[in-house]
């Protein structure tokens, strides 16, 4: 879940800052070869609804979120309603509802990363990134760090994901190597 | 051969194998390793017979609950309907890492079992559904399934045997509760994954409402070794004096451990042995404080307990806990147990799909309150109140993650209830402030 718990008022990840990205033009993403490609995926389930993670991850792969505009096209081509796609999105943490930095930076900090001392390699990233605090994007657009529920590399303490790769054995001293071959 | 460590002589390497093995990824390697035969044998045979030696040889679900995997099968009869099957790769289960491994170097191993289970229910399509930040387990199962399909193995005349299987490989979105077998299948039609109520049982109205079954990835691995091998084969591994847990299970090891990794033993091996002998104990100069041996939603054990206990489904119940997903998690004397109980609970606050009063109410009070005990800001009462909370969250929901955030608070205020003591004892402060829900890291 993305929201968080009722009973707190708060979240693991910053509220989304609002702001001019959501009045941008959407350019459709589901054309040429991406619409072939979606209809392939289509075809292997009897209803057309069952595409949709794979169409959303299609959507977030081309843009990098998750746009109301995209969020319509792919409910036009899924024959669903927007609210309904919105509100799956919304359930699933990897689906970013705002744009976010070039490279998105989970940080495992469940108990088994957490008493191998996760939460130094937060803070640690944090320092090395100038995001400031989880979930604000640095100042030049490139990192955004979150902390992350159980990655389900807790051999490897702590895993960390950038984007959709892996690194696993992260402590507060190789961060700074990890973030310079970063581009 | 072992990942990333060697392969322990005490081990009883069946499905980890040929991890470390890059070659055996590869449709090639696996079928030079022997692999496919089992399949090829499996789709010549009646899936009533499958079924039957499945059941014969006591394999039991290895993603956590321990139901029997012939039994399960059995459900599925000729009737004439549309049958799925789903496998569910959805690991999330904090401590649990094997079938990851799994995944990275025998996805053709899980393929071969899957288009089998497939078979031996009378589907014709399975999904394996992976969870989203599985991104290397995806691309190497992926890999292999049209590497399936390209050579035949799969497709409308799978090995030449007349029969047709797809399998399909699906990528999730990254929610805990997808892994809950019908929270998997909602999320698969494309749905918020919330729960099913069940009855209708997936047997009868599954996947988009059709009779399915649905196996963890371990289990449907371990299927074609017990197809080419028998049943009785199978039940060489274990306890003799345990005819009801057979087999090799296994287990990943994390925490503060001298060497974390996954490690496959033969069902009723001697825990103690295990951590101390197997991965090395703890590391130098510290002592182990506590273990969770399955996954994080049973219950913690104390060194002593662990200590004494036996590696199957009835020896951990007999230590008062569950062998459940096999993820050990091993905890020191430098731990904290309150803060790292606090850290589970939130875990469970975050990944509550919310439907469920109990859950959604209980899991974010629980993890306040704990949150507040661990900032020396406790009450006596809030130990009272736990145990009020956790009991109205244990047993009244539609899926049992509201438990789960029980089971630690209990056992944790059963065991180390004088670390939660000593806390509040040392809370001088004349009013309480709620503690703040944010990561401690923030």
């Amino acid at each position: 879940m993305s929201h968080g718990p009722s009973a707190s008022g708060g979240a693991l990840v910053a509220a989304s800052p609002h702001g001019a990205h959501q009045r941008e033009p959407h350019v459709p993403v589901f054309t040429g070869e991406t619409l072939v490609a979606l209809e392939t995926i289509m075809s292997r389930y009897p209803t057309k609804q069952a595409a949709l993670l794979p169409a959303l991850w299609m959507l977030q792969d081309a843009r990098g979120w998750v746009s109301e505009g995209g969020i319509d096209e792919v409910s036009q081509i899924l024959e669903l309603s927007p609210a309904y796609v919105k509100g799956v999105v919304s359930f699933y943490t990897m689906y970013h509802q705002h744009p976010v930095g070039r490279h998105f930076i989970q940080v495992c900090t469940t108990t088994p990363c957490n008493v191998c001392g996760a939460e130094d390699v937060v803070r640690s990233m944090l320092d090395h990134t100038g995001c400031g605090d989880l979930g604000l994007t640095s100042a030049d657009g490139k990192y955004t760090v979150v902390e992350v529920e159980c990655l389900g590399a807790c051999g490897f303490a702590t895993p960390i994901m950038i984007n959709n790769e892996f690194v696993e054995s992260v402590t507060p001293e190789s961060v700074p190597r990890i973030l310079s071959e970063l581009t | 051969m072992g990942y990333p460590h060697p392969s322990h002589a005490r081990e009883t390497p069946i499905l980890s194998k040929y991890f470390g093995d890059a070659e055996a990824r590869t449709l090639a390697g696996w079928r030079a390793r022997g692999g496919y035969d089992a399949l090829e044998k499996a789709l010549n045979t009646d899936p009533q017979e499958l079924q039957t030696i499945v059941k014969d040889s006591g394999l039991r679900g290895r993603g956590g609950a321990g139901f029997p995997t012939g039994m399960k099968w059995s459900f599925m009869k000729p009737d004439g309907k549309t049958h799925y099957l789903c496998c569910n790769a959805d690991e999330s289960e904090p401590g649990t890492f094997k079938d990851r491994e799994i995944m990275r170097w025998t996805p053709h191993g899980l393929v071969e079992g899957v288009a089998l289970a497939a078979h031996a229910i009378y589907a014709q399509t399975a999904y394996i559904y992976i969870r989203g930040e599985f991104t290397e387990p995806y691309a190497r199962v992926t890999a292999a399934v049209e590497e399936a399909y390209a050579a035949g193995v799969l497709g409308p005349n799978a090995m030449g045997s007349g029969k047709h299987v797809d399998v399909h490989v699906h990528r999730g979105a990254g929610a805990y509760i997808c892994g809950e077998e019908t929270a998997l299948m909602n999320s698969l039609e494309g749905r918020r994954g919330n729960p099913r109520i069940k009855p209708p049982f997936p047997a009868v109205s599954g996947l988009f409402g059709k009779p399915t079954t649905i196996n963890n990835v371990e289990t449907l691995t371990t299927v074609p070794h017990i197809i080419k091998n028998g049943a009785e084969w199978y039940k060489q591994f274990g306890r003799p004096d345990n005819p009801r847990s057979i087999g090799t299970k296994l287990f990943s090891v994390c925490g503060n451990i001298s060497r974390p990794g996954n490690y496959e033993v033969a069902l009723g091996f001697p825990f103690k042995d295990f951590l101390y002998d197997l991965c090395g104990g703890p590391l130098p100069d510290r002592e182990i404080k506590a273990v969770i041996p399955g996954g994080s939603s049973v219950p913690i054990l104390t060194r002593e307990e662990a200590e004494g206990a036996i590696m199957d489904y009835e020896g951990f119940v007999a230590s008062g806990t569950m062998l459940g997903s096999g993820g050990v998690i091993v905890f020191d004397d430098r731990q904290d147990m309150v803060r790292q109980i606090a850290r589970l609970t939130r875990f469970y606050a975050h990944e509550s799909c919310a439907q469920c009063s109990q859950c959604r109410e209980g899991t974010a009070w629980i993890t306040r309150i704990m949150e507040r005990i661990r900032d020396g800001q406790g009450t006596s009462e809030d130990l009272d109140t736990l145990v009020a909370i956790a009991d109205g969250m244990t047993g009244k929901t539609i899926c049992v993650l509201s438990d789960s955030c029980a089971t630690p608070v209990m056992s944790g205020l059963k065991k180390f209830r004088h670390e939660f003591e000593a806390k509040i004892a040392a809370n001088t402060s004349m009013v309480t402030v709620p503690g703040a829900f944010r990561a401690s890291a923030a």
